[in-house]
């Protein structure tokens, strides 16, 4: 009890100061610098996670569990979903109506560019994800949008696109005093108590981070961008914000909806945060 | 018409590790529908056979408790580049599938 | 005349069925033979009913058997696992969930070159003894490795 006490209190006297420096420049409205926060977060998390590599942040809670990261590579090396992410490919290889393709929309083919959503687009005002800007290729091509949160057609595009950036470091950019603006917004939803259990995404994922509640480590929000879709349980593909969705309805808050504003500039936060980790797209969890 | 078997070898001197994703849902015949909340019907993988150069060096039978879009690892000593291995398959429906490969340069 | 055959021949084989014959446990699962999928032992709720089913006798415990199976399953539904058999004359690996509705799993005759290994995903349903069996030289031998399955709060 007492070693654990004091691990608590390590862990405290550096997550606290992060929870509180990071706060408090939104409080005060002064120039922040969000390069500042992700090296103060990775700090932080280096702290409480002595000897893990930034790159091995994809591997979210399991760089706290030998026996599920043994599991993980066990199935990734050859998952059960594979034909799922089959499905993607055939999706983003079919022509549109105008006979272009998704490939032609993006630079290189589409290959390495995920690490550059979301971005901020000044002319629409707003971040755009990666699932929105496949949406604008289709739009830009004649066709109507894919709804979002759906594991057919989008999810499973999804989780072939995002393949093809294997490897890609989160490159995420916030260079305009309005991009500033939505991460800083992204930021405060992070930070802010929700739900009738009254608890902010920080709680867990900053400050118990490789803790254990409800029989489930939870994973360091440094890492967390970098992994989507999942499939859980090798079987039910799950988005990004799909997990934002299922973490809200947890807490038993009203979720935002897909493609919202709120989860638009929590991805970008979340992102922003997590650049300089390799990503690796469409992989098992629990 | 079924899902694909994906087939992996890798010759290490004379033994083939042999590596296999096999398509099929492998319902337990327990699981609901979300959708329709109906009980999804039992459809499971019961016999695969695995063979080199035709002659047959493994027969599982299995049950429903093997995981949907089953894996399978074996390894088959005495084989060489050039030797085919096929991998087939018969469920509780009579339904089957198969595929084949030849065994590249180890 | 040898005996198996005459008592192949007392049981009526000469009319009867493979299928028969093998649930009668008069014939022993013979590399041509494994063709018969054994109802019974994947039908049985209780793995000593299964292992008998499927004409397991006495098997008595090793540690030639090697599993490696997870301590903690990420997820009851795929569960990877890698069995090692060294023993001599490995001929079938006959993997049982005590804990499963059926727990007969599966399993695997080996022959003409296969080496006595097999890895796969099961399912399992709750914490549970794995129980691998394999038939090596005409004899059954056993190991089991307990396996925890959970269902956690935030994983679900």
């Amino acid at each position: 009890m007492h070693r654990l006490l004091r691990c608590a209190l390590r862990f405290l006297a550096f997550a606290l100061p992060v929870w509180v420096g990071l706060q408090a420049t939104t409080a005060a409205g002064a120039e922040t610098a969000p390069e500042r926060d992700r090296q103060r977060l990775i700090r932080s998390f280096a702290e409480r996670f002595p000897g893990v590599a930034l790159e091995d942040y994809v591997y979210g809670a399991m760089i706290a569990n030998r026996d599920a990261k043994a599991q993980y590579e066990q199935i990734m090396e050859f998952p059960p979903f594979i034909g799922d992410v089959e499905q993607g490919r055939k999706i983003w290889e079919a022509p549109f109506r105008n006979g272009r393709t998704f490939a032609e929309c993006f630079p290189d083919g589409g290959r390495n560019i995920a690490g550059n959503y979301p971005y901020f687009d000044p002319a629409r005002g707003k971040v755009i994800t990666f699932e929105m800007a496949l949406n604008d290729c289709r739009r830009a091509n004649g066709e109507e949008e894919l709804a979002y949160g759906q594991r057919y057609p989008m999810g499973v595009l999804t989780a072939y696109a995002r393949t093809l950036s294997d490897g890609m470091r989160m490159s995420v950019r916030v260079d305009s005093p309005a991009a500033q603006e939505k991460y800083e917004a992204g930021k405060a939803l992070f930070f802010r108590r929700i739900g009738q259990l009254n608890a902010a995404c920080a709680g867990c994922h900053l400050v118990n981070a490789g803790n254990i509640m409800r029989m489930e480590i939870i994973s360091p929000a440094l890492g967390h961008a970098t992994h989507w879709p999942i499939f859980r349980g090798g079987e039910e593909l799950m988005t990004f914000q799909g997990r934002f969705k299922r973490c809200m309805e947890q807490m038993r808050a009203v979720p935002y909806g897909y493609a919202s504003e709120e989860w638009n500039n929590l991805e970008y936060f979340l992102s922003y945060i997590s650049n300089g980790i390799p990503l690796h797209s469409s992989v098992f969890r629990k | 018409m079924p899902e694909p078997i994906r087939m992996r070898v890798k010759l290490d001197g004379d033994v083939a590790d042999v590596r296999v994703l096999i398509g099929h849902p492998m319902e337990t015949g327990l699981r609901k529908d979300p959708r329709t909340d109906e009980l999804v019907p039992i459809h499971f993988i019961k016999t695969v056979t695995a063979k080199l150069n035709g002659t047959p060096v493994m027969e599982a039978q299995w049950s429903r408790a093997v995981s949907r879009n089953p894996y399978l690892q074996f390894r088959i000593k005495g084989a060489k580049p050039g030797d085919e291995v096929s991998i087939s398959w018969i469920d509780n429906r009579g339904e089957t599938n198969s595929t084949a490969a030849r065994i590249p340069p180890g | 005349m040898n005996r198996l055959r005459r008592r192949l021949l007392r049981a009526g084989l000469a009319a009867g069925t493979l299928a028969a014959s093998l649930a009668a446990g008069l014939l022993r699962p013979l590399q041509a033979l494994a063709g018969e999928w054994p109802k019974a032992a994947f039908d049985a709720t209780d793995v000593g009913d299964a292992m008998k089913d499927a004409g397991i006798v006495d098997p008595a415990a090793t540690e030639d058997i090697l599993i490696k199976a997870p301590e903690i399953a990420e997820n009851g539904a795929q569960v990877p696992i890698e069995i090692l058999s060294n023993l001599p004359d490995t001929r079938v690996i006959y993997i049982f969930v005590d804990k499963n509705l059926q727990p007969m799993a599966g399993s695997f005759a080996l022959m003409n070159g296969a080496e006595p290994f097999v890895s796969t995903r099961i399912k399992m349903g709750e914490t549970s003894s794995l129980r691998v069996v394999v038939q090596a030289g005409g004899k059954y031998f056993m190991a089991t490795r307990e396996i925890k399955v959970t269902i956690g709060g935030c994983g679900t």
